[in-house]
């Protein structure tokens, strides 16, 4: 035998090896009947989760329950805004799930019942579970911004939720006069998608540069500091005229007073700590905590947040309910859908293995997130996480930032990886 | 207890070394669970869907132990593999590598310059079939997968290498800057184009 053919031999006896070990379980129920997992949200870290479970044992019973017909990512929803991507382009429907045999039912959890195992909707159904596993998302603090609420929501668009409201902020951009002012208030920690305020300030001001010169945007922020600061910032300095007299951004901080207390819808003005501004747009973000449902069903901590044993992700208020994505407390992880995808992995495989009897696995978890700072101009962060000593740790010398010396051809590169990666993020979360 | 004995007293010391506390270190999480976190920048399984992104699946283990080595090293030049690189151990990559390689490589649906690619596909045959046999398809030797590639990737990749921003094996380097030389950025095109090609 050469040694060519050898190890040849060696890897294709080794791969069957490992096929039959690390695609999961063989397809015998245990214990005779078929176990079940209730997934109730059918987000990014939902949707994941059903595909994965089917993945690694095709014999569980899945049912993923989520009240949309289709979801619409938040991750490059700023490109609809900033007007480089279409609103169908980021739209996602359940039939790759349901071919994947995760069984998809429209309606709206209304209870989840931990005693009996049982999930509870709008539509009169229950649905019995042996497992569940939750991705609540998020949902607003209403009450931190006096004249802001829901309903006035739907004309002056958080747009923190990718969908409607992610149009709506568009067309208002697209009928706004040169020279008009835009308002972006980002909200307080912690929040979804760090970066996506900044992100969103950087492709409205791309767009306005290039149709509306004469525009203005005011960041009104309660923060000192954000996600990726220096490369956003040396970015609208180099774009925008940022820090100048003459700059596109006027970014306030917490500190220089840029938390907003009020709204009034009438006159289009946001009240922050020390003054008003008045906005042609305004894009309130109001400060966030776990979807209602984490509410509903008792796992949410003192804070609006679930808490949960990172191992596993099982709640630690309630047991055989399984809380991921931007909803469960899992720092360092961050609020992130990269990060929600990696969750859902590691619960779905715990949730696997304890079905089994068996131990939960070691995880590991990534998480990569892409800012399109300009049309053509990519940044990123991204970190390893470990479990270590019964916690979520960062692996010790991994991740980072992208390097702050500008590099044009480097930062192209990242603008094309960030649209592979939501090409391929999309495709293993839907199918 | 007083130990007079000072081969009893280390025997009791190597003893508590060895039970001592586990925690700093970590257990190694299964090849599976490693891999899955890749999918989200390299697809399912590690097919890419594109369009710049590279498909891992199917690619030899020395080839995927060689290349993180290298981004940890910034031996290879990279965006945002070399912070991500950092975050395994050997045994890790190990694993991965092992696991990617039992999976199949699938070509990215890709469109390509017919003309070109028949150009590339002669300079292929000429300047690198010897190692990147069968056309670019096998992995024998521990080559790179060329054929059906995703091409961003492939030209950002040949030009760091062209670059001298990363380093390639001896032989490739004689074999490629002859290739430019003779034939310039033209002929790295065609080249990429019948790579693109191969479905």
């Amino acid at each position: 035998m050469s040694d060519i053919s050898r190890r040849k031999f060696i890897k294709t006896t080794g791969a069957a090896a490992l096929a039959a070990t690390t695609l999961g379980y063989s397809s015998f129920a245990i214990g005779g009947a078929k176990r079940k997992v209730v997934i109730v949200g059918g987000g990014i870290g939902g949707a994941t989760a059903a595909r994965y479970i089917k993945m690694m044992d095709a014999a569980i019973d899945v049912t993923l329950i989520e009240a949309n017909k289709v979801y619409h990512t938040c991750f490059m929803s700023n490109e609809v805004i900033g007007g480089e991507r279409s609103i169908d382009s980021i739209r996602f429907g359940y039939d790759g799930l349901k071919k994947a045999g995760v069984k998809v039912v429209h309606d709206w959890v209304t209870a989840i019942d931990p005693d009996k195992r049982e999930v509870k909707t709008r539509g009169g159904h229950r649905f019995p579970y042996d497992r569940c596993i939750v991705s609540p998302g998020i949902d607003f603090r209403w009450e931190t911004i006096e004249g802001y609420d829901a309903k006035v929501a739907e004309r002056v668009p958080h747009a923190w939720k990718a969908g409607s409201q992610t149009v709506t902020l568009r067309k208002q951009l697209e009928a706004m006069r040169d020279g008009g002012t835009v308002i972006i208030a980002p909200p307080p920690n912690p929040f979804r998608c760090p970066p996506g305020p900044y992100e969103r300030t950087s492709l409205i001001a791309a767009y306005l540069k290039k149709h509306k010169p004469k525009s203005k945007i005011i960041v009104l922020d309660p923060k000192d500091k954000f996600s990726k600061f220096g490369l956003f910032t040396e970015g609208w300095k180099r774009h925008y005229g940022y820090g100048t007299d003459n700059s596109m951004i006027e970014w306030i901080s917490g500190s220089q007073g840029g938390r907003v207390e009020a709204f009034d819808a009438a006159t289009m003005t946001v009240q922050a700590d020390v003054e008003a501004f008045k906005g042609d747009v305004v894009n309130i973000i109001p400060a966030q905590k776990a979807g209602k449902i984490a509410f509903d069903a008792g796992l949410v901590n003192d804070k609006g947040w679930c808490p949960i044993d990172g191992k596993t992700f099982e709640s630690t208020i309630h047991k055989n309910i399984h809380v991921i994505g931007d909803a469960s407390v899992a720092s360092p992880l961050p609020k992130s859908g990269y990060a929600a995808n990696s969750e859902a992995k590691v619960a779905a495989a715990a949730v696997v293995a304890l079905l089994h009897g068996d131990p939960a696995p070691q995880p590991s978890w990534v998480n990569t997130c892409y800012s399109i700072i300009h049309p053509g101009e990519g940044i990123s962060v991204a970190m390893v996480y470990a479990w270590q000593n019964g916690k979520i740790v960062k692996v010790k010398g991994a991740g980072g930032l992208t390097p702050k010396e500008f590099d044009a051809e480097m930062r192209a590169r990242e603008e094309a990886y960030a649209h592979s990666w939501f090409r391929n993020i999309t495709k293993d979360v839907f199918g | 207890m007083k130990l007079k004995n000072n081969s009893v007293r280390l025997c009791l010391l190597a003893g508590f070394l060895w039970l001592g506390p586990p925690q700093a270190m970590a257990a190694t999480p299964s090849a599976s669970m490693l891999a899955n976190t890749c999918a989200g920048c390299h697809g399912t399984g590690g097919v890419s869907n594109g369009p710049a992104t590279p498909t891992i699946a199917g690619v030899s283990e020395e080839y995927f132990v060689d290349v993180m080595k290298a981004y940890q090293s910034g031996d290879r030049r990279s965006t945002i593999m070399g912070r991500i690189a950092k975050g395994y151990t050997e045994e890790e990559i190990k694993l991965l590598a092992k696991h990617f390689s039992s999976l199949k490589f699938q070509p990215a649906s890709q469109k390509a310059d017919p003309k070109l690619a028949k150009k590339g596909a002669k300079l292929h045959d000429k300047y690198c079939e010897k190692c990147h046999a069968d056309g670019g398809t096998s992995t024998e030797d521990d080559a790179g997968i060329l054929a059906g590639q995703w091409r961003p990737y492939l030209k950002y990749t040949l030009s760091d290498f062209l670059a001298g921003k990363s380093e390639m094996p001896k032989k490739m380097r004689k074999r490629l800057k002859k290739l430019h030389k003779k034939k310039g950025d033209a002929g790295i095109q065609a080249l990429l184009e019948f790579y693109a090609s191969r479905k």
